[in-house]
């Protein structure tokens, strides 16, 4: 049991009363892995995502039921703010907050929990963090400058950098590379890999060689449902179910 | 010449004509105010406070009125900002695109379209009886009592400008900051306060410009004195109120010592609102 | 660290802060809403605005008996329409031409000072305009006319129309512009045919009651006259109730042009 992270219990989620988003999710991910989410659009790969961190909870019209675990505490019986902590989020627009500099970006988490940090740990956050996401030697001269002056890619690196500096125990990541060039998404590639020694990663992506390059397990949902969930290398050579083996030849998606 | 051509021709020169209007506008005062800037000086005119007859002989200052008009906006505004800002925030985020928000949206324009003189009643009635009633002043005119009620006519004005630029903030921003785990309040301050923070001083420094203008209101409650108000419970009049005061039965030099003053209004009105609106298109282009 | 139940505590706190001063900030406006209604509303009626205003005695006469006070405001009616109409016939030609010539020259540095002009014109005090219109129609022509009225309402209605003109043309689709290009119609029938009808809904928004309209002097005058006081609320709800019919007009409007 201790080496998972997140477990999905008959999840369900509607975005209005009478279609489900997701359909009855149950799925166990495990700890320091890559778990990457397929499926074509509009199957609920991102519902699910944002189910973890209870980001659901900040539109009215949202039901969710079932219920999700993270190391074996019910998210539910917490305060949606600790959840949040522990679950880190990276979504498919950078989105580094314009008005803060790149080193307030990266401290942003504290200073928004309202967590006071003296000023050399403060530091020593903002340099092992931008250096965890390779950014630190592009940035560490523009510390002051603002988060969005940076390119794209730099900004994505930011925003991960930004969930890693509150230490989360998993990390939620929606498309995260969709908006970047190939240099830039390698880039964030190998730094996941390296990443997942300190943290589990869910990464929905539509690139199915990213999600064969870099994850260790892979679900494949479509319509709502979870349709295959296994090892990446039994789902891509040897898929068990026939809406899997088309999706990945490239019949719809 | 083709009809295309007679139309862009009447696009430009449709274009000419409003700026002959402010031309002819700018024109007509100055030549209206120069006889008394000519007789007093122009600092001298801004910086006396005698209006009237004195010693046989006429002098007109305008610091009194400028003095009241700065003090009554400006006393307008604190009262305003603690009410319309969180009106803003309730429409432009705790309760954005809810029923309750739009109807929140529909009485604010109404009250837009409440003529000036209604509020000037109201206040007569209802704000002048109070101010007796804490023993502020003996008959309830006055700064002070201009001033509240300036500041509930430019509520509506503000809160609903100011809603602009809270809902503008981008979603994916306050996303952003909650799933760091912060809560409504944290994101309040951090994320929505900054991103709109030009856009909110514009929304009040555009609300000032039309407090700056309030004429029939401010007339019916100011008090209409000529003295130099110092205090809060002392009477006098604005800009405005003494042009609407005193216009009808002047000539000679007080007539264009009136103008000279609405000139001067009109001077700082225009800076105000060129500030207001640089900010604004500072940071949305 | 600040324990979670303290920031969720400011949280709520700050909540019920927005909700009670939200609330607050309507009281004084629904006080001044009800006052209208109340006051306003017994003298509503069609004489109210077919009937010219009563004399100061006759309305004396009436207070002092406790009857309703004979009489209404269609002189500040018809008033208010001649004088509307003669600064809408100045101000909308105009006010449309220019809107459309700067949302051509968005650019340009002379189209960027007349926009800056309509700003400024636009956020002149009405007292001002009020000055001019005197020593543009009053001093030559010796007295207190309609037109004077008019030309001033022009002057204040010319910048709204410029401005709703831009927007409109701005906002909409350039692929209805190309389109229209596309089929072959002139620059000016195109600009007519496409974008005309869609600038009608926004134009009625127009507000009547912020520049001193006749009603509003009418108001005035029975402010000035104790006898005639009871009916500033009545004359005042009229106003009201013509400003919600325009919005509402307004709404249906461009609900059905939407594009
Ligand atoms: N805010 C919303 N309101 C109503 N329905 C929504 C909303 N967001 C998503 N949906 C619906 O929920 C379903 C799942 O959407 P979701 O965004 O989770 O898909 P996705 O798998 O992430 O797709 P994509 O790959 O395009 O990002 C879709 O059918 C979508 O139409
Ligand atoms: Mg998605």
């Amino acid at each position: 049991m201790e080496n998972i992270t997140l477990s999905f219990k008959d999840v369900s989620v509607a975005y209005n009363a009478d279609k489900l988003a997701v359909i009855h999710i149950s799925a166990d991910i495990q700890k320091n892995s890559i778990t990457s989410i397929m499926g074509p659009s509009g199957c609920g790969k991102s519902t699910l995502l944002r189910a973890v961190n209870r980001m659901h909870e900040l539109y009215p019209n949202i039901q969710i039921t079932g219920s999700i675990e993270l190391n074996g505490r019910d998210i539910l019986s917490m305060n949606p703010i600790e959840v949040r902590r522990l679950a880190g989020m990276v979504f498919q627009c950078p989105n580094p907050f314009p008005t803060m500099s790149i080193y307030d970006n990266v401290l942003s988490g504290y200073a928004l929990n309202g967590i006071k940090i003296q000023r050399s740990e403060r530091d020593q956050i903002v340099e092992t963090c931008l250096h965890n996401v390779g950014l630190w030697d592009e940035v560490k001269d523009n510390l002051n400058k603002r988060g969005s002056f940076l390119s794209g890619g730099q900004q994505q690196r930011l925003c991960i950098a930004r969930a890693l500096a509150l230490r989360p125990d998993i990390l939620l990541m929606d498309e995260p590379t969709s908006a970047l060039d190939p240099i830039a998404t390698s880039r964030i590639e190998d730094l996941l890999v390296e990443l997942k020694k300190e943290v589990t990663i869910v990464i929905v992506t539509h690139n199915m060689g990213q999600a064969a390059r870099i994850s260790d397990y892979s679900m494949f949902m479509y319509l709502g449902e979870l349709i295959e969930y296994d090892k990446t290398e039994k789902m891509f050579t040897n898929p068990s179910d026939k809406r899997t083996e088309a999706y990945l030849v490239g019949k719809f998606g | 010449m083709t009809k295309d051509k007679v139309f862009r021709t009447l696009l430009l020169g449709s274009a000419l004509l409003i700026v002959l209007v402010c031309e002819a506008v700018f024109y007509s005062l100055t030549s209206g105010a120069l006889p008394a800037f000519r007789s007093f000086g122009f600092f001298r005119f801004i910086g006396s406070s005698q209006w009237g007859v004195v010693d046989g002989s006429e002098h007109y200052g305008a610091l009194p009125f400028i003095m009241g008009t700065l003090l009554t906006s400006f006393v307008a505004l604190l009262l305003c900002i603690p009410f319309s800002l969180p009106v803003a925030f309730f429409v432009g985020e705790y309760y954005r695109n809810t029923k309750l928000a739009s109807w929140v949206g529909g009485v604010v324009d109404l009250l837009a379209g409440i003529p000036s003189i209604v509020y000037g009643l109201w206040g007569f009635y209802a704000v002048r009886p109070f101010i007796v009633r804490i023993g502020l002043s003996q008959q309830g005119f006055g700064i002070l009592t201009a001033s509240v009620v300036l500041a509930i006519m430019i509520i509506p004005y503000a809160a609903s400008l100011s809603a602009e630029f809270i809902r503008m903030v981008p979603q994916e921003l306050k996303e952003g900051a909650y799933s760091l785990g912060a809560t409504r309040a944290e994101v309040l301050r951090r994320i929505i306060l900054p991103s709109s923070a030009s856009g909110l001083v514009s929304s009040y420094i555009l609300a000032i410009g039309r407090a700056l203008g309030e004429t029939m209101a401010v007339t019916m409650l100011i008090g209409n004195t000529n003295n130099l108000p110092l205090s809060l419970s002392d009477t006098g009049n604005t800009m405005a109120s003494v042009i609407a005061n005193q216009f009808g039965e002047a000539d000679g030099f007080k007539l264009s010592s009136l103008i000279a003053i609405g000139l001067v209004l009109f001077l700082i009105t225009a800076a105000i609102n060129f500030v207001g609106h640089l900010i604004i298109k500072r940071n949305t282009l | 660290m600040k324990s979670v139940t303290n920031r969720i505590f400011k949280d709520r706190l700050l909540k019920t802060g927005i909700i009670v001063l939200s609330g607050l900030s309507c009281v004084p406006l629904l006080l001044i809403l009800g006052e209208m209604l109340l006051k306003g509303w017994k003298q509503l009626s069609w004489s109210f605005l077919t009937q010219s205003t009563p004399t100061s005695l006759e309305a004396m006469l009436a207070v002092n008996s406790g009857e309703r006070i004979p009489g209404g405001i269609a002189n500040g009616i018809v008033g208010t329409l001649i004088m509307v109409l003669i600064a809408t016939a100045i101000a909308v030609p105009i006010g449309l031409l220019c809107g459309i010539y700067l949302s051509e020259h968005r650019k340009t540095r002379f189209a960027t000072t007349v926009r800056f002009l309509t700003e400024l014109l636009q956020g002149t005090p009405s007292i001002i305009i009020g000055i001019i219109a005197y020593l543009w129609m009053v001093v030559p022509m010796k007295t207190h006319s309609a037109l004077a009225g008019a030309i001033a309402l022009s002057i204040m209605m010319l910048p709204l129309i410029v401005r709703s003109t831009e927007e409109t043309l701005y906002l909409l689709p350039a692929s209805l512009k190309e389109a229209a290009l596309a089929l072959g119609s002139s620059y000016r029938s195109m600009v007519i045919k496409v974008l005309l009808p869609a600038l009608g809904a926004s134009m009625i928004q127009w507000d009547p009651t912020r520049p001193s309209s006749a009603v509003s002097l009418l108001i005035w005058q029975f402010y000035n006259d104790p006898n005639l006081n009871s009916m500033i609320w009545s004359a005042s709800l009229f106003l009201l109730l013509f400003v919600l019919l325009l919005n509402i007009t307004a709404k249906q409007i461009s609900k059905k042009w939407r594009i």
